[in-house]
């Protein structure tokens, strides 16, 4: 229990700093918002009407800061998020997230898990069968493509899939020549449009796990109970996932919530390649706008996303692992 | 006298390669399994082919100021004048991409530099002071290291306007050290009451001589493991940012090369290796510094060496079956931050 609170504490201090962060970074950066503004919406708003957009985010020059600071927090925590300054000036920004967050959700989310699961069955397997064909092929190849960057992958997909065919788009989130709704021909074209993407988060995301997981397999495999199974007789299987793997998961687990904030990079990157709408499109948007709520809102939301996963993992982890429970 | 002894008997416990007990190696030794090391070989060879490229670019094109737009018919097919074609802009292809390895280079030479003596500065202080400081800079460490750091470094360079190479490598290494500098203080902790520390401690060594000339060091894997780790992130990240656009336009450098590619659909108009050309050289500084990344895995945990290898031990030949410890690169720092942020608590 008390290593629960400890971790709750860790979360909200977390979050606490991020939001800050969050608050202070446009202020102390060169530069002052209103006149990137101006020279960003050229004219077509009025100075007070953008002094007005920008409060809405906590810039109020002639406020005190510390009152500023506590309506910035307010703001955040209650989903006030002041209006987009981007493309398309005057949306609200919670508007646009909630437009953008099922897309990011169900690529991203889809890939990492299944990332996550099919990345730690090989580590398993090439663990388990040290020296086997798995094991000398497979860790080479991962070494590798955990170490390209996303955009690369994703290039050269574009490169070799798209390029001289065209059954696979490289562009967007679905054929806007469909409606919308839960038809067949709209979820595959959804499925169509996801495929690019995801293969490009997987492959790049995939290699990491085969490796922790084989390397944490090894380690447990030397453990005494190991060979306790194996002298009691029970069926390969059972000791190679009931014992080993299960134990080598664990560490794996709080590595996984850690690996959102990767993830995440790997959203904005490939959102970028393929035109996908998602959270971090947006992102990529309002940066090359300079939509100052916008980004503000993202930040925030992203660390809000690591953290909480942070938080899950390390729920479930005590649930998973007595010695978690004992040590607080 | 007296001084004399305690030194000499410290001397031996020195260099201490390997952070696994009992399987102490040499400084040299650290060397001589880097020279032995499969992966380690080919990742330096292909990191000293673009470093003679970077620091030598005239040995490779003729053209000398790669950047310049308009020097040559636009879109040309790769010819023996033009290797690879030129751009829409009118620019070669190959010399763009020769000149554009040096700033990788740089970024990845001084961003992962700076990062890592950050690192060991925070992480041995950390674990050197104890106590209520100790606690302070953890809780900092992790925190650093919880906040997504592309979202903070596009935030960062978005903010700072079109950042210039210095901007953008203090961007990287404000958000790069905080991995490196929790397995610093995992380490240095585990040394802290080690005999020879203590011993050096008795002969009235002072505190600055003790953790630069005896913990540092022992401590020498893991440093270069973690120089190579930061580095890698320190080029893609900054390949990524001005992908995004949001370096300096105008730079020569694989990622700007990328980023025009992109904008100019260097794919769909017949100039494709404007983009491949960039993006392989990205690929191969990031293989590269993954390979001697895990070579060091190997060399200081002997138990991910390959299997194979047992046999035939002393000799020089290597057959490299399995591979290093780790993932890639985020996912690497996740799971050690998993351990760091949970374990140390």
């Amino acid at each position: 229990m008390r290593y629960l609170l400890r971790r709750v504490g860790f979360f909200l201090l977390t979050l606490w700093a991020a939001l800050t962060l969050n608050f202070f970074l446009p202020h102390f950066m060169p530069g002052s918002p209103i006149n990137t503004l101006r020279a960003q919406t050229k004219g077509r708003v009025s100075d007070a009407q953008l002094e007005q957009i920008l409060t809405s985010f906590g810039y109020k020059p002639h406020e005190n800061i510390v009152s500023q600071y506590f309506d910035y927090f307010g703001n955040m925590i209650t989903g006030n998020w002041g209006v987009s300054l981007g493309s398309s000036l005057g949306t609200p920004v919670s508007k646009l997230i909630g437009q953008a967050l099922p897309w990011t959700l169900g690529l991203v989310g889809f890939t990492t898990v299944l990332a996550f699961l099919l990345g730690s069955l090989i580590g398993t397997i090439a663990a388990w069968r040290r020296g086997g064909i798995v094991d000398s092929v497979l860790p080479s190849v991962f070494v590798v493509t955990s170490a390209l960057p996303f955009f690369v992958v994703g290039l050269f997909l574009i490169l070799f899939l798209t390029v001289d065919n065209t059954w696979l788009p490289s562009s967007g989130n679905y054929d806007t020549s469909i409606v919308a709704g839960f038809s067949p021909g709209f979820v595959g074209s959804v499925l169509k449009y996801a495929a690019l993407p995801a293969l490009t988060l997987l492959i790049t995301s995939i290699g990491g796990w085969v490796l922790t997981m084989r390397n944490n397999m090894i380690t447990t495999l030397a453990e005494d109970y190991i060979r306790m199974g194996r002298a009691k007789g029970l069926n390969d299987r059972k000791v190679m996932l009931n014992y080993a793997a299960r134990n080598a998961f664990l560490p794996n687990l709080s590595g996984f919530a850690m690996s959102i904030g990767f993830v995440l990079t790997g959203a904005i990157l490939v959102e970028k390649i393929f035109n996908y709408p998602g959270l971090g499109y947006q992102l990529y948007n309002a940066v090359s706008s300079i939509d100052y709520p916008m980004m503000q809102t993202l930040f925030m939301l992203f660390t809000v996303a690591v953290l909480g996963s942070l938080l899950v993992c390390d729920l479930v982890t005590v649930w998973l692992d007595p010695r978690t429970r004992a040590k607080g | 006298m007296t001084t004399l002894t305690a030194a000499d008997s410290a001397t031996p416990q020195i260099p201490a390669g390997a952070p696994v007990p009992g399987r102490r190696r040499g400084r040299g030794g650290v060397w001589r399994s880097f020279l032995t090391n499969r992966k380690a070989n080919v990742g330096f060879g292909m990191f000293f082919v673009l470093l003679v490229m970077a620091v030598f670019p005239s040995l490779f094109t003729s053209v000398s100021d790669p950047t310049a737009p308009a020097k040559f018919t636009p879109r040309l097919t790769p010819s023996g004048a033009h290797w690879f074609g030129t751009t829409s802009l009118g620019q070669d292809i190959w010399a763009l991409f020769v000149y554009g390895a040096r700033e990788p280079l740089i970024i990845a030479v001084v961003a992962g530099g700076l990062a890592t003596v950050i690192s060991v500065l925070v992480g041995v202080s950390a674990a050197y002071l104890g106590g209520i400081p100790d606690d302070v800079i953890s809780f900092i460490t992790n925190v650093v290291l919880v906040i997504p750091t592309f979202p903070l470094v596009i935030v960062l360079s978005a903010y700072s306007g079109k950042p210039t190479l210095t901007i953008m490598i203090a961007v990287l290494v404000v958000t790069g050290w905080s991995y490196g500098a929790n397995q610093m203080r995992a380490q240095a902790l585990s040394l802290r009451n080690r005999d020879f520390l203590e011993s050096a401690r008795v002969r009235g060594e002072r505190r600055s001589y003790i953790i630069v000339f005896e913990m540092l060091p022992t401590m020498i894997s893991l440093i270069i493991a973690n120089f190579l780790g930061a580095a890698l992130y320190s080029v893609l990240a900054a390949a990524g940012l001005q992908f995004l656009g949001l370096g300096d336009p105008n730079s020569d450098s694989w990622g700007t090369m990328l980023y025009w590619a992109d904008s100019q659909s260097a794919l769909e108009s017949g100039t494709a290796w404007w983009a491949i050309l960039p993006a392989l050289g990205i690929a191969v500084v990031g293989v590269a510094f993954a390979l001697m990344n895990y070579a060091f895995d190997e060399i200081s945990n002997p138990a991910l060496r390959p299997v194979r290898k047992q046999r035939k031990l002393g000799t020089r030949r290597r057959t490299g079956a399995g591979t290093g410890l780790g993932a890639g690169t985020g996912t690497r720092r996740a799971a050690a931050l998993a351990g760091g942020g949970a374990g140390d608590e």
